[in-house]
């Protein structure tokens, strides 16, 4: 069964903008799927579609089986959305939220009530229940917004960067927490700038950019298929020419700056080994590209030479 | 495929909930803050009691053949009705749009006319709420009691059905805070001071008269002073047939601005 199935969706803002260009996109039921894309590639603007809040232009979506345009409640009744940016009524305590939720979507109050109380200790919110929203934190108000999508128990749940803003501690725990409920059996579908967050939670990735899904692959042998990774490396003492060291891809910004590339098989320890006994010392380096951008860049190289390729 | 939604039964059960939670949602918070959303409507008729009727109504002498403060009562309670059910959807839709908490009714179920019930009826909560509060007063004041009980519930209830479906409409199109008090003082304040309040339209020179039939406040008015006093300007069939006349339309068009997701939806 396909969890989502998105055909030739389009859509043009009111300004004209056109910010989804014929998306095509399939996701299995029971996948951890990334939806990865800088900002601006139409990843809240496909999640909108989906989710009822953006009416499309032109395209078909269906969830489960049902199609957004004829079932529009059954899909609804399947879905459940974690926004990019806080929708809440700052006014209502913070179990009202959730109990409301459950009742717009059918679900009588005296249950809405014990599931309320069953997502808010799962998410670590119980005691905070009577407080005011506004008075709650980023990472707590992330966090209601998952119980709030949970409450009517649906079959997939989307996050659209559900960890933006959140402590690394919180993150985790926020992981562990969407990892038990996929191992449970719900469909999870995440946008997200981190790479690390696809890699440690994702099964598959699509990248999507300027309204268009470059690539969709699996995770891990995506992963082991980037090639090369590039540090700058800042060196104690100057250099007056790059040292050429065999085997290795150094270049020499200026004096005092380096830059490598590593590819596969090569470790920093390595590099380090080969440059100190050319008697360079490294002071410090950092990772040049974002890892998730040079995956991006490649995927979508790869999308664009694939037709070339064959013809 | 699953059967969802399910039976009619069941899904009739669920819309039901979900009318009830706005419903629910609606009635805590007009009466959280009752200092704003109930006591004006009952103080501001008090000073209408006080000024027009005990020091003025006096030398007004009678209307239609009741003591002038009687005559005002109708008026008076509609009045409360009309503004009261306006501004409670007008602002609680507009907010809602405004901090996009919307969006939690637009990812459910719930079909849009159900979400329109729930408003219109939380509107029209505090619309009979407060009426009910200015009639307190009113039978304080004056002698007035109900001729017609039956009359003057469904009068102070479509009223409130109308004008809360009008603050919808407004909350629609509201882009800011200021838009949504711009109707109440332009539209709805002219129309129902002109609608019969204070003075029975037979004081009117004929072509004002004409020009009052147009104004839906008025039916409402003498409905509901029949409702009261057992007196009209206007046959009460026709009062009825129009306020159900606006109500359709207003209801109609409503319907269609949430559906089509104006105002709310990119
Ligand atoms: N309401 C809108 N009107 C016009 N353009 C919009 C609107 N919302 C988003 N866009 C544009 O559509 C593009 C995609 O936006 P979005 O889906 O939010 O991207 P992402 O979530 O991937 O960052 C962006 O260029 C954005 O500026
Ligand atoms: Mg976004």
């Amino acid at each position: 069964m396909h969890a989502l199935v998105v055909e030739q969706l389009r859509k043009v803002y009111q300004s004209g903008f056109e910010a989804l260009q014929g998306v095509d996109l399939t996701v299995e039921e029971g996948d951890f799927f990334a939806l990865l894309g800088p900002n601006g590639a139409g990843k809240s603007t496909l999640i909108g579609v989906v989710t009822s809040l953006v009416n499309k232009t032109s395209g078909r979506v269906r969830v489960f089986g049902h199609d957004l345009d004829t079932e529009p409640e059954a899909v609804k009744a399947c879905l459940g959305v974690v926004p990019q940016e806080f929708n809440f009524n700052l006014f209502l305590p913070v179990a009202e939220v959730v109990i409301n939720q459950a009742g717009y979507f059918g679900i009588p109050r005296r249950e809405a009530k014990q599931r309320a109380e069953f997502y808010l200790r799962k998410l670590d919110l119980w005691e905070r229940r009577r407080s005011e929203m506004r008075l709650l934190s980023g990472g707590m108000k992330r966090r209601l917004m998952i119980a709030r999508a949970l409450v009517h128990r649906p079959k997939l749940l989307i996050l659209d960067e559900p960890t933006a803003g959140v402590d690394i501690e919180i993150r985790r725990a926020m992981w562990d927490y969407l990892r038990q409920l996929n191992a449970e059996g719900t469909t999870i579908i995440l946008t997200t700038h981190y790479l690390e967050e696809a890699e440690s939670l994702c099964r598959s990735i699509a990248m999507i950019d300027h309204g268009r899904i470059a690539a969709v692959a699996d995770t891990q042998a995506l992963l082991a298929e980037l090639d090369a990774e590039a540090f700058v490396l800042n060196l104690s003492a100057p250099l007056a020419v790059a040292p050429s060291l065999p085997g290795f891809d150094v270049a020499r910004l200026d004096a005092t700056t380096l830059e490598a590339q590593l590819h596969r098989g090569q470790t920093l320890n390595e590099l380090f080994a080969a440059l100190r006994a050319t008697g360079i010392e490294v002071a410090s380096m950092r990772n040049k590209q974002n890892r998730l951008e040079q995956l991006f860049l490649e995927m979508v190289d790869r999308g664009r030479s694939a037709p070339a390729q064959a013809a | 495929m699953s059967a969802y939604p399910g039976t009619d039964l069941r899904r009739g059960y669920r819309y039901w909930v979900t009318f009830s939670t706005l419903l629910q949602k609606e009635v805590l918070r007009f009466s959280r803050i009752w200092v704003q959303t109930i006591l004006p409507s009952a103080i501001t008729t008090m000073l209408y009691f006080v000024v027009f009727g005990r020091l003025i109504g006096d030398r007004i002498g009678s209307m239609d053949g009741f003591a002038y403060m009687d005559f005002i009562v109708p008026g008076l309670a509609l009045m409360a009705v009309i503004t009261n059910a306006y501004s409670n959807v007008v602002s609680s839709f507009y907010s809602s749009k405004f901090s996009r908490y919307v969006e939690e009714l637009l990812v459910s179920p719930a079909p849009p006319w159900v979400i329109l019930a729930g408003y219109v009826a939380g509107g029209v909560a505090r619309g009979v709420t407060v009426g009910i509060v200015v009639m307190l007063v009113a039978m304080f004041f004056t002698d007035v009691a109900p001729h017609s009980w039956l009359i003057t519930f469904s009068v102070f209830v479509l009223t409130a059905v109308l004008f809360a479906l009008g603050g919808f409409i407004n909350a629609v199109f509201a882009n800011s805070f200021d838009d949504i008090s711009i109707v109440p003082t332009f539209v709805l304040a002219p129309l129902t001071y002109l609608g019969g309040v204070f003075y029975s339209i037979e004081l009117l020179p004929e072509f004002w008269q004409w020009v009052s039939l147009l104004n839906p406040v008025l039916y409402m008015v003498n409905a509901f002073r029949y409702g009261l006093l057992g007196t009209t300007d206007i046959p009460l069939v026709m009062a009825f047939l129009i306020i159900a006349v606006f109500i359709a339309v207003l209801g109609a068009l409503s319907l269609r601005l949430l559906q089509r997701g104006v105002g709310i939806k990119q």
